[in-house]
Formats: C-alpha cells, sequence, structure tokens
C-alpha cells in the first residue's frame, strides 16, 4: 500500500474519515516481530547467572535431558520466566490498545486509569489474609481488583456534565491509584508484607513458574482472541460513536466484551509481574503510527510489540547492574514517562 | 443607598469568615485535647491538664512533652503548611485541582529525603535540620522539571498541560523511589514505607525546631500575599492591567508553594490531598477572597492532619496507620466528587 498515505492520524470528527492502514507494514512486523521475539527469546535464556551457549538452549528446547544442570536451569526457571515475559508484554500492550480504541483517548493506558493499582490492592488483600492462596484464585481477585478500579475511575469520570476527557480521566485514575494504593499501603504495613509486596509491585517476571503460566495461558488466549473478534467493531468506535452506531454496531455489547477482555488482560498480567505502567500507553501509539489506524491489525501487532518489549527490558533489566535485578517496571517507565509527556504535551483539550 | 448595602454584605461576609475562622480555631484545640489523650497509655483531661501545668509525675510529662506534644504540633504544622501549598497553587494555576502531591512535589522532596536516608542513619542531630533542607531541594527540583516541560513558547503554562506533566513527572520519580527501596534493609525498608505512607514520624522536638524557621518565613509572606492572589485569580491580562507584575508575583508564590510543601513533606512523608481538600472546604465556608480563604485553609488542613493522626493511633491499636493513608482514604473520593462536579 501506499506507505506514505496520508496523515495517519484519524479524524474522528469526520464521518468521511477514511481508515488508513498499511496491511504490508503489519505483515512485516507480525512476522519480523515473532522472529525478533524468538531471537531476543533465546538471547535471554541464554544470559543470565549462568551463561548458556545457544546450541544448548536450543537442545535443551528441543531435545530435553533432564540429567544435564542447563537443560534444567533453561526448563525450569528461565523459559518460563520468558514466556511470562512475553505474555504479560502481550496482556498490557493489547488491553492498552483496545482502551484507547474504545474510549478514543490517547492517554488510556491500564497503568494511568487505577487498573494496576485495583490489581494490587486485591493482591495485598490475599497476601495479608489467604497466605498461600493457590495462584487460580489469585487470577480471580486481580480480576475483580481490575474492575473496581476500572468502575470507579470510568464513575466518577462520567460523572459529569462535559464528559469524559482526557485530562479527566487521567486525574480520576490518579486519585482512585492513590486510594488503592494507600489501602493496599495500609494492609501492607499492618501486616509487615511490605517488601514482599513492594518486590511485586516493581515488576519483575523472576519468579514465573510453570504452574501460573498454565493457569493464565486460558484466559489470556481467550481474551486475546476475543480481542481480535471484536477488533472491526474496535476501529469503528474508534472513529466516533455516532459513526459506529450508524453503521450498525451494537456499541453497548461491543464495549461491554471490550471491557471484559481488558479486565482480564491487565488483571492476569498485573497478577504475575506487578504494576508494570506505560506498556498499553507506549505500544498502542507506536503500532498506530506503523501500521494505521484499522485495529484488526493494531491489536495483534501490540501484542507482539508488547511482547518484544517486555522481553527485551526484562534482559535489560538483568544486564544493567548484574547481579541485581533492576525492576522491569522501573525500566518501563524511563521509556513511558518521556512518553506520556510528550503526548500530554500535545493534548489541548481541557479540562 | 446601594454602595451602603453592598458595604452591609460584605461587613456580613467578614463577620461570617471571622467566625468560621474561631470555630476552626476551637475546632483544633478539641482535637488537640483529644489528641492528648489518646495513645498507648490513657490519660484522662483532668491529667493532661495537670500535667501541662506542672503538677503530673515524671511519666505522665514524658509521654505527654516528649512524645505525644511535639507531634500534635507538628501535624498542625504540617497541615497548615500543605494546605496553603495547595491554596497557592490552585489560585496561581487557576485550577481547582491542583495539589503539591498530584503534581509530583511532594514526591521530589520523597527522593531526595529517602536518598539521604537509604545512605545515612538518621538519629544522629544534624540531619535533622538538614532534612528540610533537602526535602526543599528535591521539590524545588520536581517543580522546576514541571515548569520547563509544561512551558511552551506563546502560550506560557497551560493548567492542563501542567497537572498532566505533574502527574507524569510524579510517576517518573515514584518508579525511581522503588528502584531504590529494593536495597534497604527490612528494618530501613520498613521506615522508608511508613514515612512515604506519610507518617508524623519526626515526632520529637528536634523536628519541630527544624520545621519552624521555613513556616515563621514563609506563611506570613504568603499571608502578605493575599491580595496577589486575588488579583491573578482575575486572569493574567486583568491581572496585568491592573499593573501587577503578573510573571514575577507568580514566580514568587510558586516558589513559597515548593518551599512549604518540601519543608512539610520531610517531616511527615507524602501526605498527599491535604493541599486539594483543605482550600476546597475552605472555599465553601468563607468564599474566595485569599484574606480569609489562605487562614482558613491553613486551618483546616491542621484539623485534618491532626485528626488523621488521632485516628491512625487509634482504630489499630497498637499498630498505627499512618495519617498519609488516613487523608488518602477520605481524599480521594473527595477530589473525585470535585472532578465529578468541575467543568
Amino acid at each position: 500500500m501506499n506507505s506514505q498515505a496520508s496523515p495517519e492520524k484519524h479524524n474522528p470528527d469526520s464521518p468521511t474519515a477514511k481508515i488508513h492502514t498499511r496491511p504490508w507494514a503489519a505483515t512485516l512486523i507480525l512476522t519480523g516481530g515473532v522472529l525478533l521475539l524468538a531471537l531476543g527469546m533465546a538471547l535471554s535464556i541464554s544470559f543470565g547467572a549462568a551463561d548458556i551457549k545457544l546450541s544448548v538452549v536450543w537442545k535443551a528446547i528441543f531435545d530435553f535431558n533432564p540429567e544435564l544442570t542447563p537443560h534444567q536451569i533453561i526448563w525450569e526457571i528461565r523459559l518460563p520466566r520468558i514466556l511470562g515475559g512475553a505474555m504479560v508484554g502481550a496482556c498490557f500492550a493489547v488491553a492498552g490498545a483496545i482502551m484507547q480504541g474504545m474510549t478514543r483517548n490517547p492517554l488510556a493506558d491500564s497503568g494511568l486509569l487505577g487498573l494496576n493499582a485495583g490489581a494490587g490492592f486485591a493482591l495485598a488483600v490475599c497476601f495479608a489474609f489467604f497466605p498461600g492462596l493457590p495462584f487460580m484464585y489469585i487470577i480471580m481477585y486481580s480480576f475483580l481488583g481490575a474492575g473496581l478500579g476500572v468502575l470507579l475511575v470510568y464513575g466518577f469520570g462520567a460523572a459529569s456534565k462535559s464528559g469524559l476527557t482526557p485530562l479527566r480521566l487521567v486525574l480520576a485514575g490518579a486519585a482512585v491509584s492513590a486510594m488503592l494504593s494507600a489501602l493496599s499501603e495500609g494492609i501492607a504495613l499492618y501486616f509487615r508484607i511490605g517488601q514482599d509486596l513492594a518486590f511485586w509491585t516493581a515488576g519483575g517476571v523472576a519468579g514465573t513458574k510453570w504452574s501460573q503460566l498454565e493457569v493464565m495461558f486460558p484466559w489470556v488466549l481467550a481474551a486475546l482472541i476475543a480481542g481480535l473478534l471484536i477488533s472491526r467493531s474496535i476501529t469503528l468506535l474508534s472513529l466516533g460513536e455516532d459513526i459506529a452506531v450508524g453503521l450498525g454496531q451494537r456499541t453497548g455489547l461491543i464495549k461491554l466484551i471490550g471491557l471484559i477482555v481488558v479486565l482480564i488482560l491487565a488483571g492476569t498480567a498485573v497478577s504475575v509481574v506487578g504494576a508494570v505502567g506505560f506498556v498499553g500507553l507506549i505500544i498502542p501509539h507506536l503500532t498506530r503510527k506503523l501500521v494505521g489506524v484499522d485495529y484488526r491489525w493494531i491489536i495483534p501487532c501490540s501484542a507482539v510489540m508488547g511482547s518484544l518489549l517486555l522481553v527485551f527490558a526484562d534482559l535489560a533489566a538483568r544486564m544493567i547492574n548484574p547481579p541485581y535485578e533492576t525492576p522491569i517496571g522501573a525500566l518501563v517507565a524511563l521509556i513511558g514517562v518521556p512518553f506520556f509527556l510528550y503526548l500530554a504535551r500535545k493534548e489541548r483539550r481541557t479540562l | 443607598m446601594e454602595s451602603s448595602t453592598i458595604v452591609g454584605a460584605e461587613r456580613k461576609k467578614r463577620t461570617k469568615s471571622t467566625i468560621v475562622l474561631i470555630v476552626l480555631a476551637l475546632l483544633i484545640i478539641t482535637a488537640f485535647v483529644v489528641s492528648m489523650n489518646t495513645g498507648f497509655t490513657k490519660l484522662s483531661p483532668l491529667e493532661v491538664m495537670r500535667t501541662l501545668f506542672g503538677g503530673g509525675t515524671a511519666k505522665q510529662e514524658l509521654i505527654l512533652f516528649e512524645f505525644r506534644l511535639p507531634r500534635i504540633v507538628i501535624s498542625v504544622l504540617v497541615g497548615a503548611g500543605l494546605a496553603l501549598s495547595g491554596c497557592i497553587l490552585q489560585g496561581v494555576s487557576r485550577n481547582a485541582l491542583a495539589d503539591p502531591g498530584i503534581l509530583g512535589i511532594n514526591a521530589g522532596a520523597g527522593l531526595v529525603v529517602m536518598l539521604f536516608v537509604s545512605f545515612f542513619p538518621t538519629t544522629t542531630a544534624a540531619p535533622v535540620f538538614l532534612l528540610p533542607i533537602l526535602a526543599l531541594i528535591g521539590s524545588g527540583f520536581a517543580a522546576f522539571l514541571i515548569y520547563i516541560l509544561s512551558y511552551k513558547k506563546g502560550e506560557g503554562i497551560l493548567p492542563t498541560r501542567m497537572l498532566l506533566t505533574g502527574i507524569g513527572v510524579a510517576a517518573g520519580i515514584s518508579s525511581a523511589m522503588i528502584v531504590l527501596t529494593l536495597r534497604l534493609s527490612p528494618e530501613k525498608y520498613q521506615f522508608v514505607a511508613t514515612w512515604m505512607a506519610g507518617s508524623i514520624w519526626g515526632s520529637n522536638w528536634k523536628f519541630v525546631t527544624a520545621l519552624l524557621p521555613f513556616l515563621i518565613i514563609l506563611v506570613p509572606l504568603v499571608l502578605y500575599k493575599a491580595r496577589v492572589l486575588n488579583v491573578l485569580n482575575l486572569g493574567d491580562q486583568t491581572a496585568s492591567g491592573l499593573g501587577t507584575p503578573v510573571e514575577r508575583e507568580r514566580l514568587i508564590l510558586l516558589a513559597a508553594a515548593v518551599g512549604l510543601a518540601g519543608s512539610c513533606v520531610s517531616v511527615s512523608g507524602g501526605i498527599g490531598f491535604v493541599g486539594l481538600i483543605g482550600p476546597h472546604l475552605a472555599r465553601r465556608l468563607v468564599g474566595p477572597k485569599h484574606q480569609f480563604l489562605l487562614p482558613a485553609s491553613a486551618l483546616i488542613g491542621s484539623l485534618l492532619v491532626l485528626v488523621a493522626d488521632t485516628l491512625g493511633r487509634v482504630i489499630l491499636q497498637p499498630s498505627e496507620i499512618p495519617a498519609g493513608i488516613l487523608v488518602a482514604i477520605i481524599g480521594a473520593p473527595y477530589f473525585l466528587y470535585l472532578l465529578s462536579k468541575t467543568k
């Protein structure tokens, strides 16, 4: 397609706005991205306290020998960690993409809008009151917590007459996050589980286990498929509610499905990696720049790019200051904050 | 005839505002007495009075003068400082949702204090006086960053951009703090976590004397600038038309707000929302004139932090809930309520 296609910025106010897409760019991202992802994962597996050769990595995966220590390290520690990272990255990125598409809000992100803090609050409750709860239930509570967060943010954000401006949403998100974190902090201080939670909140995939991945996987897969199924409708929603309705979309239903998908994705991701913000903010923006505004492409491409971001961030987190691990959340914020500031500068609508 | 009714209405308003201020002061005194009585060791009001006037046992004196009184004094000072800071920020930015916590000024102070705490022991005498200054440097740095980042040529500082930038800067600073927390020993971690949650931790007289000079200089300055704030509220153009050097005054006031927030945060940790709620409630009670708004905000802030700190000592005895957590639990819903009301 025409790669220098006119401004990709969609103009939601004009019903004649054409949906600019670049299927070629998207296909390239999908295939190239997956290859790059495989490479990143291989690198990440071979790098660590004990460096393992790539050939050994290959052998361990395709010709596993339980007698060999490197093979065991790879299977028991590194592989789940890396798969966990990739999955979490895809979750945050797709959740962000769907939120931005549905709300037509450039600043939508699970971290900024209180979902992460809500899931974190649920986790603090789990840690404090039900220690040793199976991961299955922890995930469920995380969904509930994320739901609580989003309910509060949207409830208050939408309660006013002038509606949900980006600023209003971000402010509501900041306040809800502050409140839920205060509650978590109170619980953490009282039960002295602060540092456990902090390690968790800092964001890290170090302790991911196969058992967790098994629980996560069906949820994530189902949510991603559901996201893809409604992707066309999300594209139409991103053009404006009126247009979507005019084109025969049942916007209420789509929004409900979208919200559930977002809750599952963000809740699962937070329960594994902690509150890593900004992935859902950066990746969909980048993807939109690269592939255009059709969510049928944006959603899968965001998933791939989100995975890439987290896999490489995890690799970097281990390389910066070995043997210590730099928290992934902090690392992503390092890129995310300037990006947010850049978007905030462009945001012209006022309160 | 007409002018005399205006004067009459004005006088009525003044009387009402004065009454409000007196009532608030009385409430603080009540909270003061209640707070003296509450804690691990119960003291009856009579015992408190007797001890205050020198007739108590050695143990009672120790509890009162060495533990409770400094803590109460600090709560009152910190509450007033943060609320004044918020009031100034709201006046200067003409944005009803500005607050030193939301804008990342607290976080900046927190980062520097935390850096210090994680590398030096806190028990020695000298750092106590150093802390407010360090916190000031941190909050000044954050404020400077926000100012630079939200400034745009030709447009100046737009309130929207300032708030969003503040949230971004706060997010960046807190992630830096997370990195630092992980390096701490468990004891230091517990201390830092309690501090970040907004606990009145510096409960001895040294902290009072460290904080007081800042307030003694800044509070009168701010009260003196009440008129300027009123004029700034009319908008930049009107303000310059009335002969106010807008940019200069704004910078002075911002510096004062940063100074107040920074020095207070150094002893109280991250108490958010006081700077938001104080001025809002005050505006409801005494209206938008800063001559009354500023003192009323300060009094409400004091009352709020004092009550939160006292409650925090009672609710889950024998452990304590930091005042900042209680204020956030009350403050955040109020903020959301305001958000849903503002146009």
